[in-house]
This record gives C-alpha cells, sequence and structure tokens, in this order.
C-alpha cells in the first residue's frame, strides 16, 4: 500500500509529521504493509497535510487529515475523501509546467524524478553545443521570474560571449518576498529540477561551478537541496564529469544569513564572496563581473528549474503558452486573508479577479476583500476595481504595479492601509543595505512622515509623494526603488484612509 | 534540542575555520559553523577569522553585524520567531504577536528571564498560504492562534 503525506514544510506546518506517525504506527497495528512516501505539496495548502492513498492504481486524496483520522484513511471511510487528487478542480485547470513533478514524487528519488521525465532535458542539451541551448531559451521566451521579467536567453548569451576560463551559475534562493513560496515549495518537492537546470546552464555558458545561496529561514529547503546535491553527486550528474568527458560541473549550497536584501542580485554576490550583503552599482553587469568578478547567471529558482521542460519539449511548446511578451507559465502564490492559498501554475494572461475570487475563493474570513498586494513587499496594494488587470509583465506596469515573484497577498476590508503604507517604508528602513541615501534615509523619514499623516499633519501627503519620488529616481537598486510602490498605491487607491486621519485630528 | 556549548577551545575555533579555508567566499559559512557550534560568535574567535582570511578586525565586525542571524551573544535555549510580514499582518499575526511579547514582558529580540525562549521578528517563513506562521527553533507552525502560541512557549520552558 502507497501512502504520501508531504514533508514539505507548510504540510509540516500544518501537522504533517504528526499525521505520517500516525498512520505508520496504524499501519504496524493492523498489519499493513504501508509505504508511507513524504512527497512536496500539491499546492492545495488549505488541504494540507493532504495524504494520498493509492487505491487501484489512482491517487486518492485526503484532508485536511489530523492524526486522528489515521484510522478511518486506511479503512477507506475517511470522511475527508476528496476523491481521485488528479480530477480535482484545482489540478485540473492548471498547467504544470515547472512543478509537474512536485507533489507527485519522491523529491529524493532519482530513479521516480527520471521515470517522470527528468534528465530528458539535461541529455538533449548535451547534445548540442552551447549556443544552440541559449538560442533555444531564447526561444521559449522565458524571462527571469525572480520579479525582475529580463530575458534569460540574452543573460545567458552574455555569459557565454564573456571572456574569462572561470565562470559561474549562481541560483537566487534568497525568497524573502512575503506572500512568496514556490521556491522553497520547488526546493522542498523537486529539488532535482534545479539541479537539472543549473547543470544546463552551466553546459550552455562553459561553467564549472554553481552556488545555490538558500535563504536561512528555509531549513527543510536547505536540507533537501544538500542531500539531493550529494544524491546527484553519487550518480554522477553533478562531479568531475558531469557535463561529458572532462567537463566538470558541481553545485555548493550556501546559506543565507537573514539579510532580505541578499534577494537582489548583486548583494547576493557580495554575500556570497563572505562580505556585508551590499548592492554593487551596474554597470558592471554579473553577467560579465559577478561572483569573484569573474562570468555569472544569477537567475532565480523558478527561472532556472524551467529550463529542463523547455528543452524536453522544445522552445515552441513553452513559448505556446502565455500572453503577448509574457510567455510560459507563472506560478501564482495566493496567500494571506484567503479561503483556498496555495500554488497554482497557469499561463499568463488570467486576470487578477480570477485568481482571488475564483481560484482563492475570496477571503478567509468571508469579509469582502479590500485589496491585493502583487509581487511582494515591494509591489503595488492593488484594489479591486482593479481586478480585471491580466497577469502579464506589461500588464502589470500598465496598471502601476509589478507581479515580481507572483505572490498574491489578500486582504480583506479590515486592512489599515495607512499601517500597510507604514510598514512597507519601516520594512524598508529595517532592512536597507546602507549603501545609497535615498533607501538609507528616505525610509526612516517615510515612516515618520506616515506617523504625521495619522496624526493629522496636512503638509505631510504632498512630502511623501516627494520622497517617494526621490526614493524611485534615487535609489541605487529595488529595496529603496520601489518601495513607493506599495506607499504610493495605497495613498492613491484609498485616499480616504490617508485624509480620514487628517479629518479626525482636525 | 542541547544547550550550545558556552564557549569554543583555541583548537575547535581553528579547526572549524580550517575546514572552510577550501571554499570560495568562507566566511558565512565559516561565522554559520562558529555559531552553530557554541550558539554565537565568540569573541575569542575574531582574531583567528581576521588572521586566517587576511580580513581586519572592522570587516569583520562589518560583516557579523550586517547579517540578522549572527548573534554576538547567546539566544535563549529556545528560539521562537514569529512572522511579522504583509501576509500574516493580512491574518491578524501583528496583533498575536504584541499580545504574545505583552504576555511575556519582552520586547522583540527580548530573553525570558529563565533564559528558555528568545523572541525574535522574521520577514517571511514561506508559509503565507498558512498565516499567520511562526517558527519554534527550526520546526515551522502554521495558522497560529494564541493557544499555538502559548503552547509553543510552554513547550519551550517559557
Amino acid at each position: 500500500m502507497r501512502i504520501w503525506v508531504p514533508g514539505d514544510s507548510a504540510a509540516r506546518a500544518l501537522g504533517a509529521d504528526e499525521v505520517a506517525e500516525a498512520i505508520a504506527a496504524e499501519a504496524r497495528a493492523r498489519g499493513i504493509e504501508a509505504q508511507i512516501v513524504r512527497n512536496g505539496s500539491r499546492g492545495m495548502i488549505w488541504l494540507e497535510p493532504m495524504v494520498e492513498v493509492e487505491i487501484d492504481g489512482v491517487r486518492c486524496g485526503y484532508g485536511p487529515v489530523v492524526p486522528a483520522d489515521a484510522t478511518a484513511i486506511l479503512s477507506g471511510e475517511a470522511a475527508c475523501a476528496l476523491g481521485p487528487v488528479e480530477a480535482l478542480e484545482w489540478m485540473r485547470r492548471q498547467t504544470r509546467l515547472t512543478f509537474a513533478r512536485v507533489g507527485v514524487i519522491d523529491p529524493l528519488s532519482l530513479a521516480e524524478y527520471e521515470a517522470h521525465g527528468g534528465l530528458t532535458g539535461l541529455r538533449r542539451a548535451l547534445a548540442m553545443d552551447g549556443a544552440a541551448v541559449i538560442e533555444e531559451v531564447s526561444a521559449s521566451g522565458l524571462r527571469g521570474r525572480g520579479g525582475a521579467g529580463f530575458p534569460t536567453g540574452i543573460k545567458w548569451k552574455t555569459v557565454h560571449d564573456a571572456p574569462g576560463a572561470q565562470k559561474y551559475i549562481v541560483c537566487n534562493a534568497d525568497e524573502g518576498d512575503s506572500g512568496t513560496f514556490a521556491d522553497r515549495m520547488l526546493m522542498e518537492g523537486d529539488p532535482f529540477s534545479l539541479i537539472e537546470g543549473m547543470a544546463i546552464a552551466a553546459h550552455a555558458v562553459g561553467a564549472s561551478k554553481g552556488y545555490v545561496y538558500l535563504r536561512s529561514e528555509y531549513p527543510d529547503a536547505i536540507r533537501v537541496m544538500a542531500r539531493a546535491v550529494e544524491i546527484a553527486r553519487e550518480a554522477g550528474i553533478l562531479g568531475a564529469d558531469a557535463l561529458g568527458p572532462g567537463r566538470a560541473f558541481d553545485i555548493e549550497i550556501r546559506k543565507g544569513a537573514g539579510a532580505y536584501v541578499c534577494g537582489e542580485e548583486t548583494s547576493l554576490l557580495n554575500s556570497l564572496e563572505g562580505k556585508r550583503g551590499i548592492v554593487r552599482a551596474k554597470p558592471p553587469l554579473p553577467a560579465l563581473e559577478g561572483f569573484m568578478g569573474r562570468p555569472t547567471i544569477v537567475n532565480n529558482v523558478i527561472s532556472l528549474a524551467t529550463v529542463p521542460v523547455i528543452m524536453e519539449k522544445g522552445a515552441a511548446h513553452y513559448a505556446g503558452f502565455g500572453l503577448g511578451r509574457s510567455k510560459g507559465t507563472v506560478t501564482l502564490q495566493i496567500a494571506g486573508n484567503v479561503k483556498r492559498g496555495g500554488l497554482f501554475e497557469t499561463a499568463f494572461g488570467m486576470t487578477l479577479g480570477e485568481a482571488v475570487e475564483d481560484l482563492g475563493g475570496g477571503s478567509a474570513t468571508g469579509r469582502p476583500v479590500k485589496a491585493v498586494q502583487v509581487g511582494g513587499p515591494l509591489g503595488a496594494y492593488m484594489p479591486v476595481s482593479m481586478f480585471d488587470t491580466p497577469l502579464g509583465y506589461e500588464e502589470f506596469d500598465a496598471a502601476g504595479g509589478l507581479i515580481g515573484h507572483a505572490g498574491l497577498v489578500i486582504f480583506d476590508e479590515t486592512a489599515d492601509m495607512l499601517g500597510m503604507a507604514r510598514f512597507a517604508m519601516e520594512f524598508c528602513a529595517i532592512e536597507s543595505c546602507g549603501k545609497c541615501t535615498p533607501c538609507r534615509i528616505g525610509a526612516v523619514r517615510g515612516v515618520e512622515t506616515i506617523d504625521r499623516i495619522r496624526e493629522g499633519d496636512p503638509t505631510a501627503l504632498p512630502l511623501l509623494a516627494d520622497l517617494c519620488e526621490t526614493m524611485k529616481d534615487g535609489s541605487l537598486c529595488a529595496l529603496g526603488g520601489f518601495t513607493p510602490f506599495p506607499v504610493m498605491s495605497a495613498v492613491r487607491h484609498f485616499p480616504d484612509e490617508f485624509a480620514t486621519a487628517k479629518e479626525a485630528a482636525e | 534540542m542541547q544547550p550550545p556549548a558556552p564557549s569554543l577551545s583555541a583548537e575547535e575555533i581553528r579547526a572549524i575555520i580550517h575546514r572552510h579555508l577550501a571554499l570560495e567566499g568562507p566566511l558565512l559559512p565559516i561565522l554559520h559553523a562558529l555559531q552553530e557550534a557554541c550558539g554565537h560568535i565568540p569573541e575569542a574567535a575574531r582574531e583567528p577569522v581576521c588572521d586566517a582570511l587576511n580580513i581586519t578586525r572592522a570587516e569583520l565586525h562589518g560583516v557579523i553585524t550586517f547579517y540578522h542571524d549572527f548573534r554576538e551573544a547567546p539566544a535563549g535555549r529556545h528560539v521562537l520567531k514569529i512572522c511579522r510580514a504583509e501576509a500574516c499582518q493580512a491574518m491578524g499575526g501583528a496583533a498575536l504577536a504584541e499580545a504574545a511579547l505583552a504576555r511575556l514582558g519582552l520586547g522583540w529580540h527580548g530573553t525570558t528571564a529563565n533564559g528558555a525562549v528568545t523572541v525574535e521578528p522574521v520577514y517571511c517563513l514561506g508559509l503565507c498560504a498558512c498565516a499567520p506562521a511562526a517558527m519554534l527553533d527550526e520546526r515551522p507552525v502554521g495558522r497560529v492562534d494564541r493557544a499555538r502560541i502559548d503552547a509553543l512557549l510552554a513547550e519551550a520552558g517559557a
């Protein structure tokens, strides 16, 4: 009897370990030979811990499960039975390319990884020369999924063409944005796809060494990735002859140290080198002078983990999904005050409202939704009136927001938007690396200015707008440069809350 | 959880540093290893680290103080991290954290008088679809409410 109990940290946070123990104990007591696999999460976090049992070759789901359900599940009569998992609406409506294996396979079974299409892309890539691989990645239209949306193929070509004997592949796994967890779920649920993506990148540009800079807030992901790298080494996917005879590639997992700004690529590189995570001025681009001053690809987890499926199924297949210049799929992370939160991979083009209302089912509290912060702490608050905005890079840009890493944080009508604007400034002040003045000083003054607005100072609001302009234009990186997005979107879309504070005081 | 050893011998410090010297950019791995071994970055390790990496004390100090994770003094026996980020705020995380701190009579980063628990803010644990979230040592906890926070604190001996 095969049983899956997710080992994903969100499932664990909701009691999956206790459920796994209870099922194992119950199976022992009844003399049932049960093989319990700790898989990744299917992404339906509201159903976690979601247990799956194989019945006549079909995986049937139960969730959310508590340890006391073990008896009923093993008897096949649990009230929380969901039916075949693949037939659930949440699963059927998705286009799972990057996340095809997450929740399906045992994350650390290389055999299952291969049986589900793993390593096909790498083998195909290794039969091509680097330039042809880059051509394929470019043709797929893949853009950086970390938030900036820069075309991945162009970045790779720059590194490919850069002179230098030693080049690096650096994976940015410093997923610090609130409302985002796709990187975590992928690394915990299908770590080999990231390793394969990095190996393809290494082959494409001629790199021999890769680093995964993984935030310390993700201890489970660190454990799974570290073990996956060992397994890949034992299997020869990494090591002295990884990319062919005498063509080495190896990966090291590096743990971050709790600095949000290290998700910015140049700050990450400094941190990796053992320095303070201070942002570097660009140029020079990391592609030309990156880690240790050498040509370096810095890509997000999802970008790199999507490359294997592009190489496996071809650029045209991937580019066949999407909207305009936003090709392929977006891994939506639906979070915050929402009834059905989780990960949903779909072609670009779905509207924000469809994601929030239709997929998410509205707020968890049942109150009307007030705003959605899209793209993390540096993303705009989108009011309900903008729910018809399609999820695409250009579409969100035109609407005064950004798609970022595609996290959607939902707030109900009780949200204090002035408070959220203040928090955005406070967060920027706490996490600022300190290199540029608009961010370092501006964020502190921003908090003070918003406090003045709350106290009813009528001169403070124009000052805040001016400060945000300065931060936007004068900051060195997205931390100071984008903090105005949440702040000014709150002011623009919820002016009453900034005005009421004033009137109340008068 | 075993309480971390209060101090490291010069020999142990040297061994930890030496183990990482072949890495490119070994400073963060060294600091993590030192902290794992004794709960903080001991003063006695500063000089050997500087010597081994050929950096100044000022540079090392800059790195240690830049990152939220590194401690110059040991934390309590357990560390409870409560998420302060937006997704958790949307689910009432701020009030929950305030209540927990008030009950313990602590501010952020404070340690209970019996040395059992240090309470720290964290900005996102990636548990945003089951907010509010917390982490006791390395154990993630989702949909935290007052009862769960109390249970976690009791478990940690606060």
